[in-house]
């Protein structure tokens, strides 16, 4: 090294994305074992869509091919796709859905580092909005049967109604705003199959993996406390102080947490540093902002789960939020006074 | 029990002291031919004092302080003076400057030396020995001491803290000469007339702690305390170590004493008292060697030594492939080693491929937020790197790229190996080559205006003086026409009458 200074810690950009990676693993084990192996197909071919796709615009951008390939980044990509696009979705939606979030929401923005969208969400947004039935078939807790699965990722054999149910958010959704059923929130926990204890057969220890591997990331200080607590916190309260005001009408707090992405969303994709605010404050405000529009668009909007939405339009504020949220840089604090 | 503040950021990279610090310091021979630059601290230049041919006595003034920042230069042993001319510096820029060659002749003869009592002294007189002593910031900033000791104080800071890795010439000092730094630290306390003295010592240097201790009881100081700080670089930064014991935060462009606050290195300290009370100016240093050596340790070494020399008492192992001058974090390669030693030289680094790897290709920034993090300024590298790479030297500024102070903290944890430092100072030479630029055009554009105004002016001046010249001369020739009048009747009246007009 010619300049100062001349020694490193034993870091890398690949190193931060493999914790990651590795963070996410006990909320797949939790998949697997509710939902069936099914997941790991998809993250297979996601896997591999993405790393095909990265090392062809590497190429055609005459970037190192093999240094950011192994880089890991694209690897993370992938993984959420898979992980927020239903296990049972056919395999060319997976690949379409990476190449979207490689292709065109990573690299055609600059690749690495230049992206102002989240990837995984762009390509989530893309696919609910362009096949919105596909995107909403989930596969029935602990029916974990591999070969029907297998076969409605790859034939076009779709016959799915052994295997498919309405995922909390969905159901919940649907059950409520149908006048016939003049359902309410206690009645549909109460009697409703797809309704486990907190939020829903199955989900909820997946929500729970994810919560362990977040709380890991945050040990390994690769993401800070401010994103999933300002998440988790604004999600709650919002969620507690409708359910408070209306019981029939809005589901409370451990719901909200638990179903969905919102685990996955806290810990893994609104903590993304390249798409999201970089200042401890600014981070606070994407968060809670995210988790306020993943409130409004579960509870009004016309999709189940609004995190996708929530965290690209938020993506949006980026810019404006830090340059607001500048911290006050040493000697120029209050205490200087002193 | 003081209460401690601490500071943001820092890191905590491996200490590597051991290597260095565990023998004494050891004495540099005499060598042939030293090369003593005219130009020894930040500020102020010299009046060249000798002639080539000329001979010098050890601690001789060779050039003496031009200006209220200068500092004067001594010839660190005696000998003649055997050329002056340019040569290259150790420093980051590798600038020529004048440097006298000296040839030492073995006998290192003093000059003559008058101690000085700095209490019963006039405080003019103490600074003006300090100054004339060419004491300077031997932290590596080089200062000049005199313009710090120019101000009243609260609390006085002596840094023992030397947070850098690697480096160990202020722990072998303080463990071996505790009493003479203690000794400075009273002069210039009774200076700045400062009511509380804190030595701050990084909590990894125990053994110097102890020693500042012994030598604070032995020598009745109440009004000095050791405190040992946590380890965590940079806690030898000098705003850093206030802060940490004091909770002051000085802002960019504000210096101590704004704040009640002053703080000198220890090695700065130890110089004082020996140029007070010894009357030895700053003739010499301790060097640490450290890194790839056969042999590391401290050594105390002339101004104007060639670095060979010294490498040489070190024995660099066979794969050393370059030598950093200062730490690993702040310190530059020398681009050659036969430059002489300075008062800026505390440590050759002697670097190997496997002590310290070349670094791994560097990645686009991922906006990770470990800069941040880490920063002991609070800054935001990632955005100032960003804005330093795109040339939007605006945005820089606005995002406080001059209270960098450039630790390298950043670079250091950045998993995209980004060397963020070089980038900002590449913004702050640029954003000063602009401002002298326009600075230097705005000289010349008043310089231009200021001719027009003087043609100008000296236009209407000769036309007004034309003007009063036409009327004087209409009206002198109205008068000589009058007076002819008059001299002509009155030469009629008296022949031989005189002009009076
Ligand atoms: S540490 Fe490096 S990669 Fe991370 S934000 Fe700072 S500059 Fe970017
Ligand atoms: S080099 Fe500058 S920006 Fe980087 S950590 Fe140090 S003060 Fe902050």
């Amino acid at each position: 090294m010619a300049y100062a200074p001349h020694i490193a810690q034993p870091v890398s950009v690949r190193i931060v994305m493999l914790k990651v990676l590795a963070a996410l693993i006990p909320g797949i084990v939790a998949y697997v074992w509710f939902f069936g192996p099914a997941i790991l197909v998809q993250i297979l071919l996601a896997s591999l869509t993405a790393l095909t796709a990265e090392a062809l615009m590497l190429k055609l951008r005459g970037k190192p091919v093999l240094l950011f390939v192994t880089d890991g980044s694209a690897l993370v990509t992938a993984w959420l796709v898979a992980l927020t696009f239903p296990p049972i979705v056919p395999w060319w939606l997976t690949v379409t859905g990476v190449l979207i979030a490689i292709v065109v929401t990573k690299h055609l923005y600059g690749g690495l580092g230049q992206n102002p969208f989240n990837p995984a969400m762009v390509a989530f947004c893309a696919m609910i909005v362009a096949y919105p039935q596909l995107m909403s078939q989930w596969p029935r807790a602990e029916m974990n049967t591999f070969e029907p699965m297998l076969r409605a990722i790859f034939a076009s054999d779709r016959q799915l109604d052994a295997i498919v149910m309405a995922t909390p958010l969905d159901a919940l959704r649907t059950i409520l705003r149908d006048p016939e059923q003049r359902a309410t929130i206690a009645g549909i926990l109460g009697s409703h199959a797809t309704f486990g204890n907190i939020g829903g057969r199955g989900w909820e220890w997946v929500a729970a993996g994810y919560l362990i591997g977040g709380l890991w990331l945050l040990q390994q200080r690769i993401i800070t406390w401010h994103v999933p607590v300002a998440f988790a916190v604004t999600l709650a309260l919002v969620a507690t102080a409708f359910n408070i005001a209306n019981p029939d009408r809005f589901v409370g707090a451990n719901f909200h947490l638990f179903t969905g992405g919102a685990m996955l969303g806290a810990f893994f994709i609104a903590t993304d540093p390249v798409s999201g605010s970089t200042t401890p404050l600014g981070k606070i405000i994407f968060a809670a902002g995210a988790a306020l529009l993943t409130w409004i668009i579960r509870s009004f909007g016309a999709y189940p789960d609004g995190m996708a939405f929530a965290i690209v339009l938020m993506n949006l504020f980026v810019p404006l939020i830090d340059m607001l949220t500048q911290p006050k840089v040493f000697g120029h604090r209050r205490k200087s006074d002193r | 029990m003081l209460e401690l503040f601490g500071f943001p950021g820092g890191i905590k990279p491996d200490s590597h002291k051991e290597e260095s610090a565990g023998t004494p310091i050891r004495q540099a021979p005499l060598p042939p031919l030293l090369v003593v630059p005219f130009r020894q601290s930040a500020t102020g230049g010299v009046d060249i004092r000798v002639k080539a041919g000329e001979r010098v006595l050890k601690g001789q003034c060779i050039g003496s302080a031009e200006g209220p920042f200068g500092t004067c230069v001594h010839a660190p042993t005696s000998g003649t003076v055997i050329a002056i001319e340019a040569r290259t510096l150790p420093h980051p820029s590798a600038l020529a400057a004048p440097c006298a060659i000296i040839e030492a002749d073995g006998a290192d003869a003093w000059r003559e030396r008058v101690p000085l009592d700095a209490y019963s002294a006039d405080p003019e007189t103490v600074r003006s020995r300090i100054r004339e002593a060419g004491i300077v910031g031997l932290g590596g900033a080089v200062f000049p001491s005199h313009v710090k000791m120019n101000a009243r104080i609260d609390t006085l800071v002596i840094n023992g803290a030397e947070c850098e890795p690697w480096i160990t010439c202020d722990d072998r000092l303080m463990r071996e000469r505790a009493p003479m730094i203690v000794a400075g630290a009273a002069i210039i306390r009774h200076l700045m007339g400062a009511k509380r003295v804190l030595f701050g010592i990084e909590d990894n240097k125990p053994d110097a702690a102890a020693a500042m201790r012994t030598a604070l009881q032995t020598a009745g100081h109440p009004e000095m305390q050791v405190v040992t700080v946590p380890t965590r670089y940079p806690a030898g930064g000098e705003k850093q170590l206030i802060h940490v014991l004091t909770g002051i935060e000085i802002p960019y462009g504000k210096l101590g004493p704004d704040f009640g606050v002053q703080c000198f290195n220890v090695g700065t300290a130890h110089a004082v008292a020996r140029a007070v009370l010894h009357d030895e100016p700053l003739i010499s240093r301790i060097v640490t060697l450290a890194g790839n050596y056969a042999w590391p340790g401290n050594v105390e070494t002339l101004i104007g030594t060639p670095i060979d020399a010294l490498l040489a008492l070190g024995e660099p192992k066979p794969d050393t492939d370059r030598i950093v001058m200062g730490g690993p974090m702040m310190g530059f390669v020398l681009p050659d080693t036969s430059l002489p030693v300075v008062k800026a030289t505390n440590c050759l680094l002697a670097m190997s491929p496997t002590l310290f790897p070349p670094p791994p290709p560097e990645m686009p920034c991922i906006r990770c937020g470990a800069c941040t993090r880490a920063c002991p300024m609070l800054l935001q590298p990632h955005e100032l790197y960003w804005y330093a790479r795109s040339k939007n030297f605006g945005k820089t500024q606005e995002y406080h790229l001059f209270d960098c102070i450039e630790c390298g903290c950043c670079a250091y944890v950045c998993p995209a190996h980004i060397p963020l430092v070089d980038y900002y100072r590449f913004a702050k030479s640029e954003i000063r080559a602009r401002e002298r630029e326009k600075a230097a055009a705005d000289r010349a554009r008043e310089r231009y205006e200021f001719r027009k105004y003087r043609e100008e002016r000296e236009k209407a001046e000769k036309a007004a003086r034309l003007a009063a010249k036409a009327a004087e001369t209409k009206a002198k020739l109205a008068q000589e026409g009058a007076a002819a009048v008059i001299a002509a009747a009155q030469s009629r009246a008296h022949p031989e009458g005189k002009d009076e007009a």
